[in-house]
């Protein structure tokens, strides 16, 4: 077989419109329909009141977080597989994202978090890095696939149980219901404050991760040829780890733990590109906010009595790509 | 002119000693072949040889040790191909060489003309032009091991250590491959090579090294190493040795009787 990649300007430009028209639709189309003439009117400062609060303090912030949470978890899938070198991994699989959450839900649930604004994104990011340490340490450096999943579901289930363990002894009447939102995720009722505790985390953590992408690369060749090509492995990792820690932690602080957008997207991606981990990374980020915020206005517009939680939604887009992966190992397909 | 020098270079793994106070110098325009059997230490030599794994004594590359040297620097210094044929994504072949242009380029920098250049001498040099937009996966293990070996010989380093660049080739393509390594070495290159064939050896090495538990039992001319004893005390077998002539070959008789072996 062979293979010609479309150009990489062409996909990310794609990418970007595709991002950019999703996100119009999520300021569109709400329980609450609002015309393009009253919305236009409000962005640009007419006087409606309430056209100008469902998109200020409602459907802006939550597009926004929308797209920086889909990003930092597109990307951060896309770089762990090429790390690991298995295209199973991703933030949630490996239990990063129920770490983090556990590390947001401790600091809520303790009250932690209303000593300072940055206790909550701190302790998610802290429970995140330990995690990622805990799987490095379980897996050990074996790289079979089947280890690496195993020891990603005994840290997500660890961390899952923690939350709930945290939410049963907490003194709240809605304990059950805020334990689906953090273990399944959802963007509901978040404002501009949710955002500006996200968006620095995702920013640091994006940089960190997106600077990997020729490591990434030589890891192909396996670790010993990326050494003798030039790669620190030790400062790499680090930069892995505190890069996935910090930006997915900063995500799942405000969002709860939305699974599989991390697997789903540079699985899509990959076909569109030369397969080197290097030519995912950007894509995924790009193609991960347009996929959570599609995802979230699907949420919002499935008329559901209680709303959808954002992870259901995206579970139920990860199973076929679990079952792509099922097949092809069992040679179906 | 490239140099490399091993000075009392010992590696343990574990608890046990792999390589032990091997000493040996190398030199620009060579071809050294590193023989001997299974287990004796030849690839955690050669990984030693680019720090790729925590050894005692020193190895200097140009009188620096290669310990001490940023990665990056000694990457375009000396290539090496790994044993095995790891490729973990279905890249094409032609981004698979390219690979070998990673140490060249700065930071946030793309591909530029003279590394395109390199690349297409290194598949050109592997027979490889017709398979450039094929996934490398999917090769045949002699056509991926010539795209592998192509990888190393795009980094364009003055020296190239290969483990076991013939494993898995036919003979045609040994023949092409230490022809490569050969010429590689008399355009000035400082090339090492692990090697199983012995025949091979003799026929393209200026010198080989025998390795057998961890240490050197013979170094020096094919003619002087690879004699009926020693192949009878380190591989503990019987062989008929013709290195006169413009053929060399060795052929392998039998195992020898156990009291010979050692």
């Amino acid at each position: 077989m062979t293979r010609h990649a479309p150009p990489r300007w062409l996909l990310i430009a794609s990418l970007a419109a595709l991002a950019l028209a999703v996100a119009l639709a999520s300021l569109l189309f709400g329980p609450v329909d609002l015309s393009v003439g009253r919305l236009l009117a409000a962005a640009t400062g007419a006087d409606d009141r309430v056209a100008s609060i469902i998109l200020f303090e409602l459907r802006l912030p939550r597009t926004l977080l929308g797209l920086a949470v889909g990003a930092i978890l597109g990307l951060a899938g896309a770089v762990l597989q090429g790390y690991l070198r298995n295209p199973l991994a991703e933030p949630s699989v490996l239990g990063t994202s129920n770490a983090a959450a556990l590390g947001a839900v401790a600091a809520l649930y303790f009250g932690l978090a209303q000593l300072h604004p940055a206790v909550l994104p701190l302790l998610a990011t802290g429970s995140a890095l330990v995690s990622l340490a805990l799987l490095f340490a379980l897996a050990g450096r074996a790289e079979s696939p089947l280890t690496l999943i195993l020891a990603g579901l005994a840290v997500a289930t660890l961390a899952g149980a923690g939350i709930s363990l945290a939410l049963n002894m907490s003194p709240n009447p809605f304990a059950a219901m805020e334990i689906m939102t953090w273990l399944l995720g959802s963007l509901e009722n978040r404002s501009f404050a949710h955002l500006w505790i996200a968006l620095p985390c995702i920013a640091l953590g994006g940089l960190l991760l997106l600077w990997n992408g020729r490591s990434l690369d030589a890891l192909t060749l396996g670790e010993d040829a990326a050494q003798a090509l030039g790669v620190d492995l030790a400062r790499m990792r680090l930069r892995l780890l505190i890069g996935t820690a910090i930006g997915v932690g900063g995500a799942v602080a405000v969002s709860g733990a939305i699974g599989f957008v991390g697997l789903i997207v540079p699985h899509l991606i990959r076909p569109f590109t030369d397969r080197s981990p290097s030519a995912i990374l950007l894509p995924s980020a790009i193609g991960g906010a347009a996929l959570l915020t599609l995802a979230d206005l699907g949420v919002r517009i499935i008329p559901t009595t209680n709303e959808l939680k954002l992870g259901v939604v995206t579970a139920f887009l990860g199973v076929p790509v679990f079952l792509v992966h099922l097949m092809r190992e069992r040679r179906l397909w | 002119m490239v140099r490399l020098v091993l000075d009392r270079i010992g590696v343990t793994l574990g608890r046990r000693a792999v390589v032990r106070d091997i000493g040996a110098t190398f030199a620009a325009g060579s071809l050294t072949g590193i023989v001997g059997p299974n287990g004796a230490g030849k690839s955690t030599l050669a990984r030693a040889m680019l720090a790729l794994v925590p050894a005692t004594g020193a190895v200097c590359l140009d009188g620096q040790d290669v310990s001490a040297l940023p990665r990056a620097d000694l990457a375009r210094r000396i290539a090496y191909l790994p044993q095995g044929q790891t490729l973990h994504w279905p890249l094409t072949v032609e981004r698979l060489v390219g690979l070998g242009r990673l140490p060249h380029l700065a930071p946030m920098s793309r591909i530029a003309p003279a590394d395109a250049e390199a690349i297409e001498r290194a598949m050109a040099r592997a027979d490889l032009l017709d398979l450039r937009h094929r996934i490398a996966t999917e090769l045949s293990g002699g056509e991926r091991a010539r795209a592998l070996f192509a990888r190393a010989l795009a980094v364009e380093a003055p020296a190239l250590i290969a483990d076991e660049p013939l494993a898995s080739l036919d003979p045609g393509h040994q023949i092409d491959v230490m022809a490569l390594m050969r010429a590689e070495a008399d355009a000035g290159a400082l090339v090492i090579a692990v090697l199983h064939d012995l025949t091979m050896a003799a026929r393209y090495c200026d010198r080989l090294l025998l390795i057998d538990g961890g240490t050197v039992a013979a170094d020096g001319a094919p003619a002087a190493v690879l004699t009926p004893d020693h192949l009878r005390a380190v591989y503990g077998i019987e062989a008929e040795v013709r290195l006169d002539g413009a053929w060399p070959t060795i052929t392998t008789l039998g195992r020898s009787p156990a009291q010979y072996r050692t």
